[in-house]
Parts: structure tokens; C-alpha cells; sequence
């Protein structure tokens, strides 16, 4: 395994949470010195000019989006962190916030000052509490220390943090079903525009950031932007990113790689390979709603746009490997199921699109279907796409159109024999 | 029967909704706090939660029949939710779910007889890299094998009865 820079995971040791006193022995809260000593613009500036892309799955450059805030404005102003990570097959903030909550600290106090938020909350789902408890121990160090309430570190700005703790639900993930939820309003998505910058939690502006998006700015302002950029293996690509490997290999951890790193060294060399000495057949490479990539795609880099030249998606960067035994319809009508439970419901290509897929991949995978239903299948695929209120149902789709485009061969198979060519194996 | 929440934290919620311009956004909180007091959240749950807060009980039902982990049935002591996403599923879950249904005698959906475990299917629990994984309460246990279920269990029936 080759050792690459380890920025956010550079003092995680197995089983313990970095405390405040060794958090700042190992450079913590420099990052945040160092913003308090610029204009909030300035530190604007430096987010924008890392090149800092979201990490929660769509990608979004952060120092665009926070220059997008209307920073000046009077009046109450939010600081919202999505905690609320529920994309099967990703885990990543889990273990960061095990690891190293002052990350996320110091990060949202960088970002209250750069957008002039004084208060934030940090959103976490209900099977987090483990990182609730330790984000909250966090916030209590930070505010003796003087690095979070009245006047941080002397500067005159003030940051308060609140912890909301959910109750389930994946939606919860889509920011403004996030913000109805931290609200107390029943948490479907809200239409977009106007997008939260303009009018966010209680109808105010509103910033919300990713989990390790918000971690990641304390080494921007510390380090630089320059630096950031060195990070990275592929020509444009900037800065590590935290992988959670999954499903059929001999290693499934948590890693923090350079973005640009091949498939091929993600599964061969963290991952210790295909378990029990199988083959790679196909993975998820970041998330429950990114197409599929297979064997041929190895060399790719695990990159935004690298992926998305090979038709799919860097999203979480949760690597899920499936061995060569594994029935693709099998894990599509898995993908589907989750999807179509977690639909909150609001509309219609969501809730009956996606129940509707469910049938159909059953009756593939059951082998009652016929040639009829993958053309009714493909057809919702079309229906679905593009025509939902929010992206839940379109990323339910990655999945279902990779399935189409990889593997008809393999669904045919199923309608041919009337049943599942890989069942007993 | 138990009261649904403690008079004290009924007062501290109380006194957290006046100081507070949204009194909605301690909804969640509030039924978080009585279904770990009382269980789950019976009707009058949602009322007290109404009442407290200031608001409608329409208002704290649409929350509560929205979230999965608020329970409006009553559950056993112990609410299991087995994860049946993708990296679970692909690394036996059904093995899993089939060994916890015979070792309870029971299906998804259904309390023990001795009113122990509810046992309930899970979306994903964000514990990939320990697949599979299941969640008792609010702690995650990954890495399933039978045999760890079975020790699990135990522990978890001898928490109950050293709470009685």
C-alpha cells in the first residue's frame, strides 16, 4: 500500500477521539487563528481559490456556493452541517467524527466567520449518536477554550453551535428536507429557488455544508490553497477524500486517499483485493445512487470528472465491490427497495416510479417477467429521470440505468431461464 | 403504567420552547425524549408534545408518522433494526435476519413474548465497513456471525433484567 499525506485523518488511532489538548498539539484551531486575522471575504477566497469540492455526494465547489451568500445581509443568518449520511454504503463521516470531531468545530466556526453566521447547527442522524456525544464534548472544549460563544479568540464575532439529533429517514439528506426537518416541519423537500442562501432555515439565509467539507477548511486556511492542490493525483483534480470501502473485499475500512487514485489501487491495494480469491465484477463507486463501474473501468480515477466521463459518479466516495457470483438484478432490487422506502412520498415519479421499478426488478430477479417488462422497465427509467421533485429519485435511477446499459445481457439471462442464473451460488 | 415523561423535563422543555422564537424545532426532541422515557409514543404522547410545545397535535403527528425511529406502536424494551442495505446484503444479512427471527421466534414487525425485542428491518446504519451490521437501541453492533447474536442477546436480556 502506498502511504499518501493524511490530512484529516492524520491523528486517528483505532478505537479514540482526538480531545481538545491533542487536537491543538497537532496544529488544530490554526486554521481558525489564521481566518480571524483575514476579512471574512479573504477566507471566501481561500476556499474558492483550494478548489474544494463538496464532499456529501454532489460535488458542488464550496468556496463557489459560499460566494453565493449574502454575506452582508441583516438579520439572522445559518450555518447548517449535513450529518445526516444515510447513502448505503457510506460511512465516511461516521469515522471521521469518531476519529476527530474538533475538525468539524473548527471548520464551522471558519465558516460562520467567512459567511457571518453566528449560529450554526450540526445535523446528525438518529444511528449517529456515538458522533453526537463526541461532537457535543467537542463544542464544550471548544467553548471553554474560546474558540466557540462570545467573541472567539478576541475578534468580536460570535459562534454558537447546536446539535440536532434526528429520527431516520434518508430524505433527511436533501438539504431542504434537512432544513424542514431542523425546523420541525414535516421534512419533504421544499422547491428550489429560492435556494437556502436566499431563504434557508426559518426563511432565512442559510449555508449547508458536508460533514467532512466543513473538516476539510481548517487545513485550507493552515496549509494554503496552493498546497491542497498538490495533494491530488489526477492533472486538475484537488485534495484527499475520505473512501469507505465495502461488500466483497478482504479489507473493508475507511481510508483517506488523494482524489485521482485508481479504482484499480482503491480495490487491489486498500482493499486487499476481492475476498476469498474471486473476481471483481462490478462496485458502486460512491454511494447507493452511483452507476455501477466494472472490471474494465479499473484504471479509471476515482475523481468527479474522471467518473463522470465513464457515465457515473465520484458522489460519497463509499466503494462498494461486488465479486463475480453476485447477480446484478439482485443488487439493483436491493438498491431500488431502499430507494423506494425512503421516498418521502411528496411526488408522484418518486413514490409510484419507484414502487413501480421495485415490481418490475422482483419479477426479473423471480423470473416471472417477460421482454414486455424491461421495456416497461426502461420506459420508467425515462419517466423517472428528470421529472421528480427532488434528486432522490434520480439517483435511485443510477443505478437501475448502469443495470441497463452494463448488464442487459444478465437480465435477458434471468427472462430466458425464468429465474436467477447466479441463485444456489 | 409509566407516566409518559418526568414533570421536571416536561418543565425544561417548557421553558426551552418560550425562550425560543420556533417552538417546532424541539418536536423531534421532544418524542425523542419520551419514547426513550416511556418506550414509544402513544396518542396522548403526541398530545403532551403538543401541549407543551404550544402547537397543534397535526402538527407533531406529521413529524412523528415520518420518521422511522419515532415508534407509534408499542414496542418491547428493545427495538432490533437489522440493516438490509446494500453492503449488508451483500455480505449476509439474510443469514443474519434469518438467525435472529429463529433465535426470537419471531418476524419483522412482531415483539418477543416476554415483550424483550421488537424486531424491525433497517435502511442503512452507516456501518458498511462492519457489515453486517444490526442496531439495539441506539448502539451498533457489526461484524455479525450467529454466535455473536446469540452472546448479544444474552447481554441485552441481562441489561433489561438488571434494569427491572
Amino acid at each position: 500500500m502506498n502511504a499518501y499525506p493524511q490530512v484529516l485523518f492524520k491523528n486517528r488511532r483505532p478505537g479514540e477521539t482526538v480531545l481538545l489538548s491533542e487536537y491543538e498539539k497537532a496544529g488544530g484551531y490554526q486554521g481558525l487563528r489564521t481566518a480571524l486575522k483575514m476579512s471574512p471575504e479573504e477566507v471566501s477566497t481561500q476556499v474558492k481559490n483550494s478548489g474544494l469540492r463538496g464532499r456529501g455526494g454532489a460535488g458542488f465547489p464550496t468556496g463557489i456556493k459560499w460566494s453565493f451568500f449574502p454575506v452582508d445581509q441583516p438579520g439572522e443568518k445559518y450555518l447548517v452541517c449535513n450529518g445526516d449520511e444515510m447513502e448505503p454504503g457510506t460511512y465516511k463521516d461516521r469515522q471521521l467524527l469518531l476519529a476527530d470531531p474538533h475538525q468539524l468545530v473548527e471548520g464551522m466556526a471558519i465558516a460562520a466567520y467567512a459567511l457571518q453566521t453566528p449560529v450554526g447547527y450540526v445535523f446528525l442522524r438518529y444511528a449517529y449518536e456515538d458522533c453526537s456525544l463526541r461532537v457535543e464534548r467537542a463544542i464544550e472544549e471548544a467553548i471553554d477554550a474560546g474558540y466557540l460563544g462570545k467573541n472567539i479568540l478576541g475578534s468580536g464575532f460570535d459562534v454558537e453551535l447546536h446539535v440536532h439529533r434526528s429520527a431516520g429517514r434518508y430524505i433527511l439528506g436533501e438539504e431542504t428536507s434537512l432544513l424542514n426537518g431542523l425546523e420541525g416541519r414535516r421534512p419533504v423537500p421544499r422547491s428550489k429557488p429560492p435556494f437556502p442562501a436566499r431563504s434557508g432555515l426559518f426563511g432565512r439565509p442559510t449555508n449547508v455544508n458536508n460533514v467532512e467539507t466543513l473538516a476539510t477548511v481548517p487545513h485550507i486556511l493552515t496549509n494554503g490553497p496552493v498546497w491542497f492542490h498538490t495533494l491530488a493525483l489526477s492533472p486538475d483534480g484537488v485534495g484527499t477524500k475520505l473512501f469507505g470501502l465495502s461488500g466483497h473485499l478482504n479489507r473493508t475500512e475507511c481510508f483517506e486517499l488523494p482524489l485521482g487514485i485508481t479504482l484499480r489501487e482503491v480495490v487491489e491495494d486498500f482493499g486487499g483485493g476481492v475476498r476469498g480469491g474471486h473476481k471483481f465484477k462490478a462496485c458502486l463507486p460512491g454511494g447507493a445512487s452511483t452507476p455501477y463501474l466494472t472490471a474494465e473501468h479499473l484504471d479509471v480515477m476515482m475523481d468527479f470528472d474522471p467518473l463522470e466521463v465513464v457515465n457515473s459518479r465520484l458522489g460519497t466516495a463509499g466503494v462498494t465491490v461486488f465479486d463475480e457470483h453476485t447477480c446484478m438484478v439482485a443488487v439493483t432490487r436491493n438498491l431500488n427497495h431502499f430507494f423506494a422506502r425512503e421516498s418521502c412520498g411528496w411526488c408522484t415519479p418518486c413514490r409510484d416510479g419507484l414502487a413501480t421499478v421495485s415490481w418490475l426488478l422482483d419479477r426479473i430477479e423471480f423470473g416471472q417477467a417477460t421482454m414486455d417488462d424491461l421495456a416497461m422497465l426502461k420506459d420508467q427509467v425515462r419517466n423517472i429521470k428528470g421529472r421528480s421533485f427532488c434528486a432522490l429519485a434520480e439517483g435511485a435511477m443510477g443505478p437501475v440505468e448502469a443495470l441497463l446499459r452494463l448488464f442487459e445481457d444478465e437480465i435477458k439471462d434471468h427472462i430466458k431461464r425464468g429465474g436467477c442464473p447466479f441463485a444456489g451460488k | 403504567m409509566t407516566e409518559l415523561l418526568p414533570q421536571n423535563q416536561i418543565d425544561s422543555f417548557k421553558a426551552r420552547a418560550a425562550a425560543i422564537a420556533h417552538p417546532h424545532e424541539l418536536i423531534v426532541d421532544l418524542l425523542r425524549a419520551i419514547q426513550s422515557h416511556y418506550g414509544w409514543v402513544p396518542d396522548d404522547g403526541v398530545l403532551l408534545t403538543a401541549v407543551t410545545l404550544g402547537i397543534l397535535p397535526v402538527e407533531v403527528e406529521e413529524l412523528a408518522t415520518f420518521y422511522d425511529k419515532i415508534y407509534r406502536r408499542a414496542v418491547g424494551r428493545r427495538v432490533i433494526h437489522v440493516c438490509d442495505s446494500i453492503c449488508c446484503w451483500s455480505t449476509g444479512a439474510e443469514m443474519i435476519t434469518e438467525h435472529l427471527q429463529k433465535s426470537l421466534g419471531i418476524n419483522f414487525g412482531m415483539t418477543t413474548a416476554d415483550g424483550a425485542f421488537t424486531l424491525l428491518p433497517s435502511c442503512c446504519l452507516g456501518a458498511c465497513g462492519d457489515a453486517p451490521a444490526m442496531m439495539i437501541g441506539l448502539t451498533t453492533y457489526g461484524k455479525l456471525t450467529p454466535q455473536q447474536i446469540d452472546e448479544i442477546l444474552l447481554k441485552e436480556r441481562a441489561a433489561i433484567a438488571a434494569a427491572d
